[in-house]
């Protein structure tokens, strides 16, 4: 492999680990708060058409991907309101924000189809090409594990995660740590998306996640719930895109769509060779709805 | 995820028809409004729908045909979660279905009808059976949780779709759009009464009845129903737990791949990609929505197949695009969703 060929696979493997990495650090924090939320893929989609006409109608990438955060943030409200608020199952929340997402996505990106953005622009520093959420990736998942395993906060989220009720002992109030993780990552999840339509492709296509928002959930099991182990994770998952489109490139003959398999495979393979042992860094309180105490 | 999430996940459908109306009412109220907002006229859209649907015999016969997924994708979903797994890979599994189903139909052309489909209805059940298969081995070995895996797979199985009809079997007639070699005519499940509604309406209907009958009256859906309660217990008192994760598992994967032969077989006639507008995932909603009786699982099916339709009509008759339909049903399920269970919550 020539070397210039490993720098392009290797600069278009960060590229798309990007939105990977924003909405696998959404879900992380939503999970360490005992929240399973499946629809990071719909939150992502309302991120990617919201911040793809924002940009579109500002001609502001910036704009673009403060409406991506905010559109997601508020969908990812309805969800919180009703696991948390309302104790529905999580499962089957989540799996309804996904279609919610696919279709409010498809109503809002409908006008904007063909249409022609600036792109987020690439920003060298040190001699490295890429926009700015991509560098912000690596101070954000450092900002998120000292939040959550150095700062008061964090203790009492991770303890929501765990115990509700211990945590409510221990003076904490759980549902409202629970709304601020749920939140968070709606917020996360949009700036994901966005960077998918606003710095990737710079278009806006149905379903054009592509089931990253699942795959986004399975990087925070691969991480095992660390936010430090979601950018090598979320690289990995960048790497097999990368490399399909290298190859492609490259002339060689490979079908895209075994190519595309590889991440999902991968993860499940990754998961299976763990075992159970992934299991004990899983919160405790994962999924299970808080009643409340007596 | 918890164990317990049999009991979460699928409470028994408790809902008062008034309660239901006005669920319903609200809903579309509030899509009306998006719909208002997007620049459509909701009320026409809301007419078109029931005259499509209820004004005339096609109409009402293509609300049948899409019911048939429907039933099948959530029964595949009720039948584990009467042992507390959750299967999430409907939608995997129809793939599959479908797949194996178009190589039986592609490899044996002159076969006449009588061999033919109840060997592409075999293989069908095999493909979204061994689909369903490697997550329910992965969870009786405890090493992955059938909700991750089985997501997972629903991934893959299209891909191996679009690999097969872009390469060794793409038509050589149609070029400019990748799909299978047209089936023959053996191969396409019969329709009845010169309409669309097809032979696949009978799997939905056995494979329901089935469900029911044996949840109800055999020896495996007591054992079955024990496992759900608690697995530990029905371990110590000799249930084969394994070997009922692993059978129950591939049995609703064979189930869901039914859903796929008939979708290919009867409709399509030949094998494409977007084969399914997300039933797998709208069979999960069901069957939660329906609890665990069949006759739920039926007539959610059949409001589903009518929120479906209405997506039809709003594509043709006001230019939007038919992902728009899921925020109806999403709107619908948030407002059951808000429902449920607060009564149980101590305030």
């Amino acid at each position: 492999m020539t070397a210039a060929l490993l720098a392009g696979v290797v600069s278009s493997a960060i590229l798309s680990a990007v939105s990977l990495v924003y909405a696998g650090l959404g879900e992380l924090v939503s999970e360490r708060a005992g929240i399973v939320n499946l629809g990071v893929e719909g939150l992502m989609l309302i991120g990617a058409s919201v911040g793809f006409a924002a940009t579109a109608a500002t001609g502001s990438p910036y704009l673009g991907i403060a409406a991506a955060a905010l559109a997601s943030t508020l969908a990812n409200g309805l969800f919180a309101y009703v696991v948390i608020g309302r104790k529905a199952n999580q499962l089957a929340s989540g799996l309804t924000l996904m279609f919610f997402g696919i279709g409010v996505s498809a109503l809002a990106g409908k006008p904007f189809i063909g249409d022609i953005i600036q792109g987020l622009p690439r920003i060298p520093v040190l001699g490295l090409p890429f926009d700015v959420l991509t560098y912000l990736t690596v101070p954000l998942a450092v900002l998120l594990w000292w939040l959550l395993f150095r700062t008061r906060w964090g203790l009492a989220l991770r303890a929501t995660g765990e115990s509700p009720a211990v945590a409510f002992a221990a003076g904490k109030r759980p549902e409202m740590l629970q709304y601020q993780a749920v939140l968070i990552g709606g917020c996360l999840a949009g700036i994901g998306g966005g960077h998918l339509s606003i710095a990737l492709t710079r278009t806006w296509a149905e379903e054009m996640t592509a089931g990253r928002g699942f795959i986004a959930i399975a990087l925070v099991i691969f991480a095992k719930w660390n936010p430090l182990l979601v950018i090598p994770a979320a690289l990995l998952f960048g790497a097999a895109e990368a490399l399909q489109l290298q190859l492609q490139a490259a002339g060689i003959n490979l079908s895209p769509f075994i190519l595309s398999m590889v991440p999902y495979l991968l993860t499940l393979c990754i998961l299976a060779f763990w075992g159970w042992r992934r299991q004990t860094a899983a919160p405790a309180g994962l999924g299970r709805t808080f009643l409340g105490v007596e | 995820m918890p164990h317990n999430a049999l009991a979460i996940a699928f409470p028994i459908a408790g809902t008062k028809a008034g309660r239901a109306v006005a669920t319903a009412l609200i809903a579309l109220a509030v899509f009306g409004l998006l719909l208002a907002a997007a620049g459509k006229d909701p009320f026409r859209a809301y007419l078109d729908t029931l005259a499509y649907v209820f004004g005339n015999a096609y109409g009402f016969s293509e609300l049948l045909v899409r019911m048939v997924p429907l039933m099948l994708t959530a029964t595949a979903v009720a039948l584990p979660a009467r042992i507390g797994l959750i299967n999430v890979g409907g939608e995997g599994q129809l793939y599959m279905g479908a797949l194996f189903a178009t190589g039986g139909a592609i490899a044996f052309p002159e076969q006449p009808s009588f061999v033919l489909l109840p060997l592409m209805t075999l293989l069908g059940f095999a493909g979204g059976g061994l689909w369903a298969l490697l997550p329910g081995l992965l969870r009786a070995a405890r090493l992955v949780n059938e909700t991750i895996s089985t997501l997972l797979l629903n991934y893959v199985a299209p891909l191996i779709v679009s690999y097969l009809i872009f390469g060794p079997w793409r038509s050589s007639e149609s070029a400019a759009y990748p799909e299978s070699t047209a089936f023959s005519d053996a191969a396409r499940l019969p329709a009845f009464f010169h309409t669309r509604i097809h032979a696949g309406l009978l799997f939905g209907i056995v494979c329901l009845a089935l469900f029911s009958f044996f949840m109800a009256k055999s020896r495996w859906g007591l054992e079955m129903r024990a496992i759900g309660g608690n697995p530990e217990a029905a371990r110590r008192l000799g249930i084969p737990v394994f070997r009922y994760t692993v059978a129950v598992m591939a049995i609703a994967g064979g189930v869901a791949g039914l859903a796929g032969m008939s979708e290919v077989s009867a409709i399509q006639g030949r094998l494409v990609m977007g084969l399914s507008p997300g039933y797998g995932f709208a069979g999960f909603l069901v069957a939660w929505l329906a609890g665990t009786s069949a006759w739920g699982i039926a007539f959610m099916s059949f409001l589903f197949a009518i929120i479906a339709s209405a997506g039809d009509i709003l594509q043709f008759t006001q230019g939007v695009p038919y992902a728009v339909i899921n925020v109806l049903m999403a709107i619908v399920l948030f407002i059951v969703l808000g429902q449920r269970q607060s009564r149980r919550a101590p305030r």
